[in-house]
């Protein structure tokens, strides 16, 4: 697969964010539309929380761009919970045409990704993708009950409670999506559920070393390039594995994962992690930063470990995958 | 990609980021140091009040497990576990929490699929196993104690 260029530039016309009490205590804290400070959005349940938190977002992201829903074609949206249930519960309010994705924490790009390309074919016009993580609902099905106590490894990585949405246009005014790259799915050996950023770095690796040889570019070309939630651990195997394929990114890359919270503070160990990571960190500041200026263009890497509780405890290795979104003022 | 599997694994494995182990060995140190203080001040505390020595001997694990219990439901277990690592966990206090924190976690679906499905979801296998270890050095015993007469 070789770089898409989109005929005529997708606009990213509404954005919102929704994000939890750890994630409002970090330093993007001020930029995120709502937080909650108990994580529960006034729900009964964790997951119907989560639910809440992408009807929360999507409203917020109708309400800046002042339409409803029905002047939305379709919206995509994922999260990490089984059959995607965050998603399709949370919005059965609107009145939208609803495709599922799931792409692990590469979500929010997938659906970016996809977005882009159906507007550009011209069947649909404006189109939203939401996605959603919650560390407790994560925290339940990946690993070990909330309140368990133990001792967590330095390459481990705090889910985020988050959920981001953003409204795709063939008009309007908003950052553009310029360019686009579908990842490949990608495994290097890693089968440690609990070093998630060297298992996906690979996959990001992979994506962002084709982009540069098939566009002829260098990282020095783009203002920024963004990775999902490799995390500390994961940007480190990521500079280490660009570097072996002739690429120097020391200079203008950085991840959600590594900004989203106060590293010491939070004791997140390794950074944030998960589909709302990316998706709140590129809503609230990202998009922010190109549309008042301070930021010309951006490489957006969604990265995803796509592995289950049941391939991890079968022993396998963690595939990942990363797409590519080029996005620019 | 030019990093090969192995290449890659090495790569990983090498660039690491250790554990403060020595920083987990004293903690560990002192919060199980101190939970075991705790249970031998309270044994003293059950006779001081008259109970008999094996009565009080009981007495202290429910202490223990009744405190961990009420920590737990109040989330404060977990936010010192990260610290006291096997210092929380090796005492009676850590089989508690293992138990009591699924049973909270699984409560919104309901009390067969939920609680009663999930409670043993991971202190299942030390109760699996420790009776298990348990038969077979009741069998080790017996022999010795044929032999020895």
């Amino acid at each position: 697969m070789s770089v898409i260029t989109l005929k005529k530039p997708v606009r990213i016309i509404s954005s919102a964010s929704v994000v939890g009490r750890h994630e409002h205590a970090g330093p993007l804290g001020g930029l995120f539309d709502f937080w909650d400070a108990d994580d529960a959005f006034g729900m009964d349940t964790w997951e119907h929380a989560e639910a809440e938190m992408q009807r929360m977002a999507l409203t917020f992201a109708l309400n800046k761009y002042g339409a409803d829903d029905r002047a939305i074609d379709a919206v995509f949206a994922g999260d990490l919970m089984n059959q995607c249930t965050s998603s399709s519960y949370g919005l059965l309010p609107f009145d939208i045409p609803y495709f599922g994705l799931y792409g692990a924490c590469s979500t929010a790009v997938e659906g970016i990704l996809l977005a882009s390309l159906l507007i550009d074919g011209g069947h649909f016009s404006r189109i939203a993708s939401v996605v959603s993580s919650h560390n407790c609902t994560a925290e339940r099905q990946y690993r070990t009950p909330i309140e368990y106590g133990s001792l967590r490894a330095q390459t481990s990585q705090w889910t985020v409670t988050g959920a981001g949405a953003v409204i795709l246009a063939d008009g309007g005014d908003g950052a553009k999506v310029e360019k686009l790259l579908p990842g490949r799915t990608f495994d290097l050996g890693i089968n440690d559920p609990a070093d998630m950023g060297a298992a996906m770095a690979p996959a990001a690796a992979d994506t962002l070393s084709r982009y540069f040889r098939e566009t002829g570019t260098l990282p020095r070309d783009v203002g920024k390039i963004v990775t999902g939630d490799l995390g500390f651990r994961g940007y480190e195997m990521m500079v280490e594995l660009m570097h072996r394929e002739g690429y120097d990114v020391t200079n203008n890359y950085t991840d959600c994962g590594m900004l989203i919270y106060n590293r010491e503070k939070a004791d997140v160990h390794s950074g944030g992690s998960g589909c709302g990571c990316s998706a709140v960190v590129f809503a609230s500041h990202f998009l922010r930063e190109l549309n008042e200026g301070r930021l010309d263009s951006m490489l957006l890497i969604g990265t995803g470990a796509l592995m289950s509780p049941l391939t991890v405890a079968q022993g396998d290795s963690i595939p990942a995958v990363a797409h590519l979104a080029k996005v620019v003022r | 990609m030019k990093t090969t599997k192995e290449e890659y694994k090495k790569l990983a494995k090498d660039n690491t980021p250790r554990s403060p182990v020595l920083r987990d060995c004293v903690f560990a140190f002192l919060f199980g140091g101190a939970i075991c203080s705790v249970g031998q001040a309270l044994l003293g505390l059950f006779k001081a009040l008259g109970a008999e020595e094996e009565t009080a001997k009981t007495l202290v694990p429910c202490t223990l497990i009744f405190i961990t219990v009420w920590l737990t439901g109040f989330g404060i277990f977990d936010r010192i576990a990260r610290y006291a690592g096997a210092g929380t966990l090796v005492p009676i206090t850590g089989f508690a929490n293992a138990v009591v924190s699924p049973a909270i976690d699984n409560k919104a679906e309901g009390w067969v699929p939920g609680v009663g499905t999930k409670i043993f979801s991971v202190a299942g296998p030390v109760i699996l196993f420790g009776t298990l270890a348990s038969v077979v050095w009741g069998v080790v015993y017996y022999v010795m104690t044929c032999v020895m007469k």
